[in-house]
């Protein structure tokens, strides 16, 4: 078996429908197969630091017996690794306890958005001319001035991917696509006015990348922090940097995942039809839009994606299901199934989060905020911010907001509120729409009264 | 001579492909053969939701050439599989001098004698585990509203051999078991978790009191529905024993990873010999601790794991070397080469890291304190290894007032600088403890352990929402 992406040809979905039709009777079969090439190289202080080119492919199969349910993986596709995941799916499967809301989707007739994820530049660029690229990104950040002192890292990333899901119950999707990275994290200043600044671009094909960008707004965040020293404790508007209203947005999506929500672990639970922010806030997880990097035709169970309006002027309308998830709360799947791999099994969860956009500029959200905090990057998020409680603490960095423009840096400060008060107390939402790798869009975001710590 | 059985690859093999990823060039080949087995179990909303196994199985090869690393993977180990992923990873390699490779005796690491490996354990006992503490959570009070209880184990056998001539093979079996609550109320939902994990078989439950595992996760969920927020503001702080060594991990233990000090993205790069710490620290690396969650025989480049003291009474004495970074500087490796998978490339890491004890009494240093927060339980955190600057979270906090905790607080994070940090300890007690967790760097997680015993910070900042 050919471990290497071809152009589609349908292979991925042949082997994962004949492994499902494998099923007994009285069992339902879930077969999901992926596989992916990738290139990955570093540059560093003029050279090739690494250079990494492999291929990745595996299997994980969801057996459903009476109910209870089964997971096997393999990290290949070889066949006889492949018929052992299948029989321990299937002996796992007899140990779990029976639920009245298991078992797989069956298709639901919902058509498949009509979606170019694929570029084939990925595939054909040679490798030379990727190294070219590391090493151009890390030109540009180490020629940008003296104020630069070192680039601790630059690299250049892509994927091909492709999977397909089969099962027992009549699903059958494929999918496939691709994307590259540029990210480049420059250090500025020296001794303990050190300070690093990260730049990213990506895209799906070669030509997407914007270098200069990168380089440019790794060396921005890097020397603006310079003289940054620890601010006063106070309370005070805080705007958002885009990538941190992103991070921001993926904590939210965890607390509008079916799974959380219907196992009581969501601090939205309960609250569809109440308002849970300001009217300015609009949220939609959608990928369906081709312009999201996380964009996909096909969900992990293989039903179709689609959008699904989360909150509308402020008022919660729903949460993202798979289908279990759904069951569970008496409705259907959105489909929202994501996984982290073949390794792991489905669960409900946002893919392509994003705030409908205002419509200032960020220069007018500063004016507009007159005095307050700019958070460049935060910290601390898988510690400090919790999708069941809301309590929400971060480390962060960036600079004072006097007169409405950006003043002096600051670091080693903390931001904290709960994410309940936040929704709430969003006061300017940007028109600045930033496309980022991860389940969430970016975008400049002012939220009032949050805790500020420092000295 | 190990028997042949034990090998994942043939010697011969392993020779030959070491050869082909130096015939164009290159000044050292490495090839590290995995066989990951793992299996688990989740018990969530009350019920066993899932078993699940794994296996995966490949080889890494790289070559070294000047200061450049070609790598690729593969998870086809016919001869032909690794002969063509040698011939990727020696892409980068052009010129420079090449030659035959020979391997020594293969060196095989007696595997520390594990009771009962995880495949070994039927799986209804895995189970009764589970059950046993989703019983226990729900037991400690009527507001639990929801209990996820998980179990895990794997089997990780890896032979790695190089151009240097090392042969070794290693076998690590790990167990893990963790319990999350959710306690609802008027105030909202909280929650809490507790876990236990360690390089060991299922005896581990020999003497892990399931009971109190759960009890204790409920515990931290209960406490909170009726804690206050944290102050905002800069306040001494008391990290009990064993509550999150991550602290020294965060705030000295990546900054003194020479990947880091070698391209001066390190605080601590060019110190070695200075005080960089209060006479009270010294902290130790050791990858030798028996049956820890970051104990292991050989690291994933064959280099023996070994105790290594990094600060001593406040001196900085060292850091910590991977093979690439040592070979560069001609010293050895310090037994910290690890890697994910052999999907990924080897780095410096930690691998259970301490402070040691010093010879306060834990209950008079919080005597002594009027005003601070007592952590009793630490999250995860974050460095930032150029500036030094860190966070970690609290997960189980109470307010220290007149030398008493009074009252519970919900979650914060707690930013503070490493060098400034590490010089305000200034009260270091004899209770030592550890702890497991999972270490995060450049996209790759390994299992480390983490330890200290109850330890004061005179100025900490807590990012609460309580005016300080």
């Amino acid at each position: 078996m050919a471990d290497r992406p071809t152009s589609g040809d349908g292979d991925l979905a042949a082997l994962a429908r004949s492994l499902s039709e494998q099923a007994r009777r009285g069992e339902q079969v879930e077969v999901y197969a992926a596989r992916s090439v990738h290139t990955d190289v570093r540059a560093y202080d003029g050279e090739v630091e690494s250079v990494s080119q492999a291929a990745s492919a595996g299997v994980g199969v969801r057996v459903v017996i009476g109910g209870r349910q089964g997971f096997a993986s393999a990290g290949s596709l070889d066949a006889v690794m492949v018929a052992d995941t299948l029989a321990d799916a299937r002996e796992n499967a007899a140990f779990a306890t029976p639920d009245e809301h298991g078992g797989l989707p069956a298709p639901d007739g919902v058509e498949g958005a009509s979606l170019d994820l694929w570029d084939e530049s990925v595939l054909v660029t040679p490798v030379e001319a990727k190294i070219e690229l590391a090493l151009a990104l890390e030109r540009r950040v180490r020629g940008a001035g003296s104020r630069i002192r070192q680039v601790s890292s630059a690299d250049y990333g892509d994927v091909a991917w492709e999977s397909a899901v089969a099962s027992s119950t009549g699903v059958l999707s494929a999918s496939r696509r691709t994307s590259c990275t540029l990210a480049v994290s420059a250090v500025a200043g020296s001794g303990a006015d050190s300070h690093t600044g990260v730049g990213i671009s990506a895209g799906r094909g070669v030509a997407h990348l914007d270098l200069e960008a990168a380089a440019d707004d790794a060396v921005l965040r890097a020397t603006r922090l310079l003289g940054a020293g620890k601010g006063r404790s106070t309370r005070c508007t805080v705007v958002l940097d885009p990538r941190v209203t992103a991070t921001l947005l993926g904590v939210l999506g965890g607390a509008l995942s079916g799974e959380s929500v219907t196992k009581n672990r969501s601090m939205l639970a309960d609250r569809v039809g109440e308002r849970v922010a300001a009217t300015s806030v609009t949220l939609a997880d959608d990928p369906t839009d081709q312009r999201a990097f996380t964009a996909a035709r096909f969900d992990a169970e293989g039903l179709a994606c689609r959008r699904n309006e989360l909150v509308v002027g402020g008022v919660l309308r729903g949460f993202v299901h798979d289908t279990v998830s759904a069951r569970r709360a008496a409705t259907v799947s959105t489909g929202s199934a994501v996984r982290g791999g073949y390794g792991t099994t489905p669960v409900a969860g946002c893919r392509a989060l994003s705030l409908a956009p205002g419509t200032l500029s960020p220069e007018e959200v500063l004016e507009s905020v007159g005095d307050g905090l700019y958070v460049q990057s935060v910290t601390g998020v898988h510690s400090g911010v919790s999708s069941v409680s809301g309590d929400f603490s971060v480390g962060a960095e960036g600079a004072w907001i006097h007169g409405g423009a950006l003043a002096a840096p600051v670091r080693e400060m903390t931001v904290a509120s709960t994410l309940q008060r936040m929704l709430h107390d969003i006061v300017f939402v940007g028109a600045d729409v930033r496309w980022l790798p991860g389940p969430a869009t970016g975008l400049t975001l002012a939220i009032a009264d949050m805790a500020v710590s420092g000295q | 001579m190990a028997p042949r059985t034990d090998m994942l690859v043939d010697a011969d093999l392993a020779q030959r492909v070491l050869s082909r990823a130096l015939r164009s060039g290159g000044d050292f080949a490495e090839i590290f053969v995995e066989d990951r087995r793992s299996s688990g179990a989740v018990l969530d909303d009350g019920r066993v939701e899932e078993l699940a196994s794994a296996r995966d199985r490949g080889a890494g090869i790289r070559v070294l050439a000047g200061d450049t690393t070609g790598f690729a993977h593969t998870a086809d180990l016919s001869e032909q599989g690794l002969l063509s992923a040698a011939e990727a990873a020696a892409s980068v390699a052009g010129g420079g001098a090449s030659g035959a490779v020979s391997l020594g005796d293969p060196g095989r690491a007696v595997a520390a004698s594990v009771g009962r490996p995880g495949d070994s354990v039927p799986k209804e006992e895995k189970i009764s585990l589970l059950t046993r503490a989703d019983a226990a959570a729900r037991a400690s009070g009527a507001a639990v509203v929801q209990v996820s209880v998980s179990y895990g184990d794997s089997r990780r056998r890896f032979l790695v051999a190089n151009s240097d001539g090392v042969l070794v093979t290693e076998d690590q079996v790990r167990t893990r078991m963790a319990v999350s609550v959710v306690a609802a109320g008027d105030t909202g939902r909280q929650s809490g978790s507790e876990s236990v994990a360690a390089t060991a078989g299922f005896e581990l439950f020999d003497t892990v009191d399931v009971d109190a595992l759960a009890t204790t996760a409920a515990r931290r969920a209960l406490a909170k529905l009726s804690a206050r927020p944290a102050p905002s503001g800069t306040v001494p702080v008391v990290l009990a024993a064993g509550s999150g060594g991550i602290l020294f991990h965060e705030a000295c233990g990546h900054g003194l990873e020479a990947d880091h000090v070698v391209k001066d993205t390190s605080v601590y790069r060019g110190r070695i010999g200075e005080q960089v710490a209060g006479s009270l620290v010294t902290l130790v690396d050791d990858g030798q601790v028996e049956s820890q969650w970051g104990t292991f025989l050989v690291d994933d480049e064959g280099h023996p794991a070994s105790r290594n003291v990094l600060i001593d009474h406040g001196v900085l004495v060292d850091y910590l070397w991977d093979a690439k970074r040592a070979r560069k500087q001609g010293r050895s490796s310090s037994g910290n080469g690890r890697r994910q998978s052999y999907r990924h490339l080897p780095m410096v890491r930690m691998t259970n890291t301490f402070l040691v004890d010093g010879a306060d009494d834990p209950d008079e240093i919080v005597a002594q304190t009027p005003y601070g927060v007592y952590v009793a339980k630490l999250g995860g955190g974050q460095v930032n290894t150029t500036t030094g600057d860190f966070v970690f979270g609290t997960t189980e906090a109470y307010l220290i007032e007149d030398g008493h905790l009074t009252e519970p607080l919900r979650d914060a994070n707690l930013i503070g600088n490493g060098p400034e940090i590490l010089t305000r300890i200034d009260a270091v007690a004899g209770d030592f403890a550890m702890t497991p967790g999972t270490c995060g760097k450049d996209g790759q997680n390994v299992p480390v352990g983490c330890g200290q015993p109850t330890v004061r910070i005179s100025a900490v900042t807590v990012g609460g929402t309580a005016g300080g």
